[in-house]
């Protein structure tokens, strides 16, 4: 089965390091969750493993070959990304923004197979989307148009599936029904999910393993006990961080203890 | 867009456009009746047809006729794709500066007195689109104040260039104005012969890579992820629409708008996915020109009105439109 492997990537904007020497793997049917305070190199990660930005030392390798080895389209065969937020709303309806997944597998060229349109139909009804395939994408909400970013990248039938920030423009609902379906994906098609994610408790709810980042660096990786503890969290965030259990999931519960903060009980 | 309207909505389209050419070939000082103007493109012999008709249809305002549908076809194609290259609303040949790079080049040919119009009018527009875009691009991202202030910025340098060339040069001014203002007036087969191959090789391809447009609408990052190669695809865009762009004004001059207008209404139509809009563009495209010139040659009959100069008072009000909306597409 196919893994991705992160070794020893070093990455730097003009002399500033934002990345270094960052080791880490993922594995089918898991959901890896990348965590950190801002700016810390969450999305420059992502945008590494989806070929958008090149290590200056390191190699990523998924199913073994690197991954800058291979051609554009081979590359998006293996790699899906969501970007955070679909920018413009050019007018397409959520069909043709879907079907726009199948050009790795297509080219510029050929017209689309009844395969593919299988492929497209089939992953419409599988996230909830058929009935609203002939809408204009600009019309839905947010929480429907991050459905139709997830539906682009699932058919190009990748082995990883990168999501960058999936629930930053979302309500508690949706980001619950957003990360579902991410779990989904991992546990039930064996992909391969790699997520970018600002809220600790989501991440601990759904992701399988952790990755926390400070400052370029990996500081620690593991299931959410071991990596979401009030000790790595505060070093990583630089303030006083409590962590308690989910009431229903017993899983942590992140909550930061605000040195600012006046009003209120204190215990 | 229901899928199904989509072909009625193209054959009204080019219905419409067919009893246009029929009837703007009858336009003019002698007007024809439409029944004749197809008799004689037909071939059908009728005594009725004299051979001064048979003579201003194929001799005079066919070729004219049909070089507006071609211009006006190619201008609306190049403005498809420079709004997806640009993720712009306002890109246009004429905004961007591609148009009034041509003109440079294709002055210089023929003040110079070289038989090269039509390629050194391909050159600069490509050096103009090219200098455009990296003054523009911020990040990634092309915002429609910097597009528009640089092309109008580069356009102004263009046409001070252009015309500092007809002062120098030796040529009669009067006649490479009034080409410069975009007319179709006295143009007939040989400007057909040499634009209609170029235009329509140019239509062809931006056509064939509605895909690539599609995906670059969304930006560099979405379109990379999608595995596609950036420069390329880029590259051959921008080559094949200033190359349109680059044919229409050596044949006929400046036509500003045309390239703006009809991708806004073919996106009303058959919405914004390429492989439909650009054919829908490129039917609208040369209906508009069409319309624009048989208004330009009969409004002030006898005398012709520069085709530009009307496309530029229809079209510069929805231009200004456009950017009081700035940065969003209208629905």
């Amino acid at each position: 089965m196919a893994t991705i492997d992160v070794q020893g990537v070093t990455l730097a904007y003009d002399d500033t390091e934002i990345l270094h020497e960052i080791e880490l793997e993922a594995h089918p049917g898991e959901v890896l969750a990348l965590v950190g305070p801002n700016g810390v190199g969450k999305t420059t990660l992502l945008r590494a493993l989806s070929r958008q930005l090149r290590p200056q030392q390191g190699v990523i390798l998924v199913d073994g070959r690197d991954t800058w080895r291979l051609s554009h389209r081979e590359a998006a065969r293996q790699v899906g990304l969501v970007p955070q937020q679909a920018d413009g709303d050019w007018p397409l309806s959520v069909e043709e923004v879907v079907a726009l997944g199948r050009m790795p597998h297509r080219g510029w060229f050929l017209p689309l197979s009844s395969h593919d349109r299988q492929v497209i139909r089939k992953t419409l009804q599988q996230i909830d989307l058929y009935p609203l395939r002939h809408r204009q994408v600009a019309t839905l909400s947010g929480g429907e148009r991050q459905r139709v970013l997830i539906a682009r990248a699932l058919v190009q039938e990748p082995q990883v599936l990168l999501l960058d920030e999936p629930t930053a423009n979302l309500d508690l609902r949706y980001q619950g029904m957003a990360l579902t379906l991410v779990q989904q994906l991992a546990h039930e098609q064996g992909l391969i999910v790699i997520v970018s994610i600002h809220d600790l408790n989501l991440a601990a709810l759904y992701a399988d393993r952790v990755a926390l980042l400070a400052e370029g660096r990996l500081l620690a990786k593991g299931t959410p006990h071991t990596v979401l503890t009030a000790e790595l969290l505060s070093l990583a965030y630089g303030i006083p961080v409590v962590v308690s259990h989910h009431p229903v999931y017993n899983t942590p519960l992140v909550a930061p203890v605000l040195p600012h903060k006046k009003n209120g009980v204190t215990k | 867009m229901r899928r199904s309207r989509v072909p009625l909505i193209f054959a009204t389209t080019v219905a419409l456009l067919l009893v246009t050419l029929v009837i703007s070939v009858g336009m003019g000082a002698v007007s024809i009746p439409p029944r004749q103007v197809l008799a004689v493109l037909l071939q059908r012999s009728n005594p009725e047809l004299s051979r001064t008709t048979v003579a201003i249809v194929w001799d005079l305002r066919l070729a004219r006729t049909l070089l507006a549908l071609v211009i006006g076809a190619g201008l609306a194609a190049s403005g498809s794709a420079y709004q997806a290259l640009f993720r712009n609303p306002l890109a246009d040949p004429y905004i961007i500066g591609a148009s009034g790079g041509a003109a440079l080049g294709a002055t210089l040919a023929i003040i110079l007195n070289l038989n090269v119009v039509m390629p050194a009018a391909f050159v600069t527009a490509l050096l103009a689109v090219t200098l455009v875009y990296f003054i523009a691009q911020a990040g990634g991202h092309v915002s429609s104040v910097s597009l528009v202030l640089a092309g109008v910025a580069l356009s102004t340098l263009l046409s001070s260039a252009v015309s500092l060339l007809m002062f120098l040069g030796d040529r009669d001014l009067h006649e490479v104005f009034a080409w410069l203002l975009g007319g179709l007036s006295g143009r007939s087969w040989p400007q057909l012969q040499l634009a209609a191959p170029l235009i329509a090789l140019g239509i062809v391809v931006l056509w064939s890579m509605s895909r690539p447009l599609d995906a670059l609408t969304f930006g560099e990052e979405t379109a990379q992820g999608l595995g596609l190669n950036l420069f390329r695809a880029r590259a051959l865009l921008v080559a094949a629409a200033t190359l349109t762009t680059a044919a229409s004004v050596a044949s006929a001059g400046i036509i500003g708008f045309v390239g703006l207008l009809a991708p806004h209404i073919a996106r009303r139509f058959v919405g914004g996915a390429h492989h439909l809009q650009i054919p829908m563009s490129v039917l609208v495209g040369a209906l508009l020109l069409v319309l624009a010139d048989d208004l330009a040659r009969t409004m002030m009959a006898p005398l012709e009105l520069p085709v530009g100069v009307l496309t530029a008072l229809l079209g510069a009000p929805f231009f200004l439109w456009l950017l009081k909306r700035s940065e969003t597409w209208p629905q």
